[in-house]
């Protein structure tokens, strides 16, 4: 797929990837094998149809390859942008094993553009449910239960804290990744299925979890609030002007536009030499966005190898290829005060890799005596983040030992009717899992509100009547719900 | 009965202005007004290109639906809001309320210090340890007499209250720690000090209780951006630790609180700052002149 030049596009945030043309889609889509195993399936984290829709490509019917994908995601422009194919779809195509797999993510990619250009949506004939869902956090795990839920014929309100929706795929992902006005058109989407938004809404602060399912009459909540409170770098200096958070620096410049200031308020000081440190696909994004905020120099500083390195195969490559200074097992010390509060340099040691950890993986172990100092205005860091803090502050939700909410497998948390996923449940992973996790507590909600999921199959019934209660078939559950009236307010 | 969902539209129904710097909205939020508690705080955006502001909740009424904010026009953002947030326009961006809310807790003695514009943030402390049955001590200082305002408001909640002025215009002569001497001078039972106001104050008021031990109470006002506890960026220093003040304060102990790491980062957007003012009040100049 064409991209556009590397040093002409580290200069904007026009997207990097141009995209297929319908000529590349048809020519794509005929290398899929139609293979029995059909592999692809089970390696997405969502099960999409995908031999399906690459079929409906190939039989020009796009309109129903986007019917396909959408049954099961409902945001492809987004997946195809964002997933880490080469661990999931493609990683295990069945042509990939001789030659290179199936470019899934972008025949989805694709569909889902061409989608949003012929003004396609998908609006299915919905059968109502006297179901009233709040989802707190509009992120990809928040819309994609609302999507479901709203197929579902259930009243879907999404609460988001910040003034503009979409959680990471908004703050976190820069617009030469992921285009703001994509974000835009699968919003528009999920409203045309009667999903309303409402931000500016810091749950937990303005009503609680409780006050939802109680006061507020909402018959099941999905809380999908994310994990982004930043690990601190913890080494001397790391409080001087110029340190900052990975997620600090792409809220700035994604959604607050930092990029434009001062036509846009808020600044985003840069200077000319960036130190990241990380090498997940937070610091691929940051490292990035400072190279287009007008850096000279980005350096990537990481204590492990390039091959243990966690981001997306596409993005280190583009990294590379736009002039990020890679420097692996390399590890912070310090950060030098240039006398003024202000950043200097850094103090680095190298490592090498010594024995497996826990993880399997070797862990890396500091050099004696390699320590070493480079100049740098900026330094962003990018290793790792916590659970946020406030359903715990605010809620009697139950936690895990490190904060982070605990879910059963269904995804349901300690309150009946309040269902947990993504980050704030696992910690940090990837949009596409966040998406999964959405969906599979909307199966849970359905089950819990007795709201029958015409995608399951049912057995049939047995002779004596066994799994039914006068008549009725246990899985129909007759649910009602007491509310005890809550005393006026003074 | 299922209570509806708000739909907050972020009218301002009422402005007062104290002086050419400071000035008061009452924004329309009744949900906000019904959830607000002492010491929270708000972060508002005045438009769509606006930068995100924090702005402590100065007194909420859950009675009118509103919640009042005292904001100093001091950059750009402020001076554009003085400019521009007139009764009956809209605010683009508020969400809250945010932050822990203050423990107001047994204590029988405290002493609320408000300066500059924590004056206005301490009020609904004062009456709120006065609620609790506390013997409430208000302290608040002003640069002089013309600049004073909410005096009645404090009257009604504190059983002592000392004004302090720069110039001596009225009440005691000089900062609000002189304030903090006296009344820590005739009362030796304070359980309590709250302070909140510029960085550089509720060190001082920190210090003045330090040797005798009383716990001191400060709201800390570092730079923020999401306010959730997203970034990072409100990081302060609390003892050996990193907190982050929106979400694990704004109230920290302020015996632990490390004042000068929180002053100098506030200073980190100087250049930006200074930039940004001197290009609105060209395009105002501009402005002026065309019209």
């Amino acid at each position: 797929m064409a991209e556009r030049p590397a040093l002409e596009r580290a200069k904007n945030f026009t997207e990097v990837a141009c995209g297929y043309r319908l000529e590349d889609a048809q020519r794509e889509a005929e290398r899929c094998l139609m293979c029995p195993d059909q592999p692809c399936v089970a390696g997405c984290p969502v099960g999409i149809d995908i031999p399906n829709f690459i079929a409906r490509i190939g039989a020009k019917d796009y309109r129903g390859a986007y019917d396909v994908i959408t049954d099961t995601n409902l945001l492809p422009a987004i997946c195809g942008r964002v997933c880490p194919q080469e661990n999931q779809c493609e990683g295990v195509c069945t042509v990939g094993e001789s030659l290179a797999p199936v470019a899934i993510g972008r025949l989805e990619r694709w569909v889902g553009d061409t989608a949003i250009a012929e003004g396609w949506a998908s609006s299915p004939y919905i059968e109502p449910a006297p179901y009233r869902v709040g989802i707190v956090g509009s992120g990809p795990a928040g819309m994609a239960c609302a999507a479901d839920m709203a197929k579902a014929g259930c009243d879907v309100t999404v609460y988001e804290a910040f003034h503009q929706p979409g959680g990471v795929l908004r703050y976190g992902i820069p617009d030469f990744r992921l285009p703001n006005d994509v974000i835009d058109a699968e919003i528009r989407n999920l409203e045309k299925l009667g999903v309303k938004f409402e931000c500016n809404t810091l749950v937990g602060r303005l009503f609680t979890i409780e006050q939802m399912v109680g006061e507020m009459g909402y018959d099941a909540v999905f809380i999908g609030t994310g994990a982004g409170y930043p690990t601190m770098l913890g080494v001397p200096g790391d409080s001087l002007n110029g340190v900052l958070s990975a997620n600090e620096l792409l809220t700035r410049c994604n959604l607050m536009r930092a990029k434009e200031f001062p036509s846009y308020d808020t600044p985003l000081p840069l200077g000319e030499r960036v130190a990241v440190i990380g090498a997940g696909n937070t610091a691929m994004d940051a490292m990035r966005v400072c190279l287009r905020l007008g850096a000279k120099k980005v350096y990537c500083i990481y204590r492990r190898s390039r091959t243990e390195c966690p981001a997306r195969a596409e993005e280190v490559h583009h990294a590379e290829e736009e002039g990020v200074e890679f420097h692996w097992l390399t590890n912070p010390v310090a950060v030098l005060d240039d006398g003024k509060g202000g950043v200097r340099g850094m103090r680095c040691i190298r490592m090498e890799l010594g024995e497996p950890d826990d993880s399997g993986r070797r862990r890396p172990v500091p050099v004696a005596g390699s320590e070493f100092d480079f100049d740098t205005d900026l330094v962003v860091f990018a290793i790792g983040t916590n659970a946020n803090p406030i359903m715990g502050q605010t809620s009697g939700l139950k936690l895990n030992k490190r904060g982070y909410i605990e879910t059963d497998a269904s995804l349901a948390t300690s309150l009946a009717g309040v269902y947990a996923g993504g980050d704030i449940v696992t910690g940090a992973a990837t949009v596409i899992e966040a998406m999964g996790a959405g969906r599979k507590a909307a199966a849970s909600m359905k089950s819990y509100l007795g709201i029958r999921d015409t995608e399951l199959p049912y057995v049939t019934e047995t002779r004596g009547g066994a799994g039914k209660l006068f008549g009725i078939d246990l899985r129909e559950r007759n649910f009602a719900r007491i509310r005890v009236a809550a005393p006026t307010q003074p | 009965m299922v209570e509806a969902v708000q739909e907050a539209d972020f009218e301002i129904v009422r402005r007062e202005d104290f002086s050419d710097v400071t000035y008061l909205l009452e924004v329309l939020h009744p949900q906000l007004a019904r959830a607000a508690k002492p010491g929270q705080f708000v972060i508002v955006m005045s438009h769509e290109h606006g930068e995100r502001v924090p702005l402590t909740i100065a007194d909420f009424d859950a009675k009118r639906g509103t919640v009042t904010l005292v904001i100093q026009a001091v950059g750009k953002s402020t001076r554009e809001m003085q400019r521009n947030c007139k009764a009956g326009t809209r605010l683009y961006g508020l969400v809250g309320p945010m932050g822990e809310p203050s423990h107001i807790g047994k204590a029988k003695k405290v002493v609320c210090v408000g300066g500059g514009l924590g004056v206005a943030p301490i009020y609904p402390q004062a009456r709120a340890y006065k609620q609790s049955g506390a013997y409430v001590i208000g302290i608040v200082g002003f640069r002089s007499k013309n600049l004073m305002f909410w005096e009645d408001k404090f009257r009604a909640v504190c059983d002592e209250f000392i004004v302090c002025t720069d110039d001596g215009s009225t009440g005691l002569k000089g900062l609000v720690t002189e304030g903090i001497r006296q009344a820590l001078a005739k009362h030796a039972d304070v359980d309590e000090l709250v302070a909140i106001g510029p960085p550089i104050m509720m060190k001082g008021c920190a210090e003045a209780t330090r040797a005798r031990g009383i716990r001191t109470v400060v709201s800390l006002n570092p730079v923020m951006v999401d306010g959730t506890g997203m970034c990072g960026g409100c990081r302060v220093k609390i003892g050996d630790g990193v907190k982050f003040a929106c979400v694990d304060g704004p109230d920290f102990d302020g015996h632990q609180v490390d004042f000068d790491d929180l002053m100098a980062r506030l200073a980190r957007y100087r250049p930006e700052e200074k930039k940004a003012l001197e290009r609105w009040q060209e395009a105002c100049r501009l402005e002026a002149r065309k019209a």
